[in-house]
């Protein structure tokens, strides 16, 4: 244990200068067993299970930035399984129990915060397919309630229920959804796979993937060559271009989704509330600031920005919703790459080169499965199969045509 | 980000539509024995970082396609073409 009330004191009176760094910062090594290309959320927790899990210790995690300087820093906290295909609920809910666990488990206060989800629906044929939804979820044992537009209101009261194009009629709650602090994940497994041998390398670019006779055997990177007998890529909206290093190509897209922060406000918003008649998503964090978001900017980007409409259309679906916040002033907004897959749901797979492992396709909700697709993607990496929830999120199921397509938009990844 | 429709001059982005990649071509058959190049134009992307020729509709202007070069990783736009004159 390295922090306590004792040490905050101790170091108080050294000003705070003596506190030892959370993880190492090692030089590569010349030969690893793992390589996993990404110290992002998916990347790490990776690391983090395969020491913890499987007793693997000789793993390096390359990171072209900083660590939590991707999509785990820059997203909107929100965690939630209430999705209803079977290939993918029993898998979000494996990811909702690990987070349910995660604090006492890698020993760091990720801020896990069930303050619930609310989606609410505003036609009859909306709550039918939410009533569908959440039984669905039901099925798989996770918790889902409908609740009628009284219900909504006594938790909502500012809400716009009457709004002539877009009345509230109720919504599908899930209590147990919620909330974390999100950079707090990426340190929590950091220092969680550090403390176990894992070599997390900061500021190593992956340029090149060395492949012998259909097997990977290395990556050349920005700080020398790495040999290894297993490469996993959990690069998130780079994926494209690192599986392209070993000559895949991949059923992805990278597009820009932005999210916002508003100036900190008094308590407002205790839960997750998400516009069912357009797509706006908002809660309000510990310091006050309501956290919101929406669609994404629907072109293909690389750019971490996005563009003005956007803004304005997210503004516009929030206020519609909460006519209130159009007096609350916009603090900043920021974009981020987001891997969009061809039927919106995720691959953790192998692929056509030996050695070579696969975790993308989060498309804009890969910050609630992190620690699942850490979980899943180390089982399948230590032990050559899948996990049994993570068993449909397969490569191939686009060739034998078995989408996992939660919104029914078909292969249009800036609609998903 | 600002869009030049070859027909309408230079129009704010949020008139158009984006459809995606203009490069993948359809196969000339449905003869089972294509399937594979239909997996490959129906599913698998490119997604370069960089130049990308993407189909756009200037839904909220003249309604005409167009193939936008445009670059993901600068947004800058280097050229836009009727859909029409698009060679691949």
């Amino acid at each position: 244990l390295k922090y306590s009330f004792l040490s905050i004191v101790k170091n108080a009176f050294s000003g705070h200068k003596n506190w030892q760094p959370a993880w190492r910062a090692p030089e590569p090594k010349p030969d690893y067993d793992i390589v996993i290309v990404g110290g992002g959320g998916h990347g790490l927790a990776t690391a983090y299970y395969l020491a913890k899990e499987h007793g693997l210790r000789n793993i390096a995690v390359l990171e072209k930035g900083w660590l939590g300087s991707g999509n785990i820093g820059r997203n909107t906290t929100i965690i939630r399984s209430n999705y209803m295909l079977p290939g993918n609920n029993p898998f979000y809910e494996l990811s909702m129990k690990l987070w349910e666990g995660l604090e006492q488990d890698f020993n760091f206060n990720a801020m896990v915060s069930q303050r619930g989800v609310l989606n609410l629906c505003h036609t009859d044929a909306q709550r039918d397919a939410f009533a569908r939804r959440g039984n669905a979820m039901r099925i798989d044992g996770v918790d889902a309630e409908l609740l009628d537009r009284e219900a909504v209101r006594e938790m909502y009261p500012y809400f716009d229920y009457d709004n002539a194009r877009f009345p509230i009629k109720g919504g599908l709650l899930q209590r147990r959804g919620g909330t974390v602090r999100h950079d707090a994940v990426a340190w929590g497994y950091a220092r969680g796979a550090d403390m176990r041998g894992v070599d997390v390398i900061q500021n190593c670019e992956v340029k090149g993937i060395t492949v012998e006779k259909g097997r990977v055997v290395g990556v050349e990177t920005s700080r020398g060559s790495i040999r290894c007998k297993k490469l996993a890529l959990a690069a998130a909206g780079h994926s494209s271009e690192v599986a392209a290093m070993a000559g895949l190509k991949l059923p992805i897209e990278s597009h820009v989704l932005q999210a916002f922060v508003s100036e900190g406000l008094k308590p407002f918003i205790d839960g997750v509330v998400t516009f069912g008649a357009g797509h706006f998503y908002i809660s309000q964090s510990d310091k006050g600031g309501l956290v919101f978001g929406g669609d994404l900017d629907g072109y293909n980007s690389y750019a971490r920005r996005g563009s003005l409409p956007m803004i304005e259309h997210v503004v516009e679906g929030g206020i519609a919703m909460i006519p209130a916040l159009s007096r609350i002033r916009l603090l900043r907004s920021w974009g981020g790459v987001m891997d969009m897959s061809m039927d919106g749901s995720p691959i953790i797979d192998k692929t056509s080169v030996n050695g070579l492992y696969l975790n993308a396709g989060w498309c804009y909700g890969g910050f609630k499965a992190t620690p699942a697709s850490g979980y899943c993607f180390a089982h399948l990496i230590a032990r050559d199969q899948p996990h049994a929830t993570a068993a449909a999120y397969r490569l191939d199921r686009f060739r034998r045509g078995y989408m996992i397509d939660e919104k029914g938009q078909g292969a249009t990844p800036n609609l998903h | 980000m600002l869009i030049p429709c070859p027909y309408c001059g230079t129009r704010p982005v949020e008139e158009f539509t984006f459809l995606g990649d203009a490069k993948p071509k359809r196969p000339e058959t449905n003869d089972p024995s294509s399937m594979e190049q239909w997996y490959d134009y129906v599913y698998l992307r490119d997604n370069p970082r960089g130049d990308y020729d993407e189909y756009v509709h200037h839904s909220g202007g003249c309604r005409q396609w167009i193939v936008l070069t445009r670059n993901t990783a600068t947004h800058d736009v280097k050229s836009s073409v009727p859909a029409r004159d698009y060679q691949k």
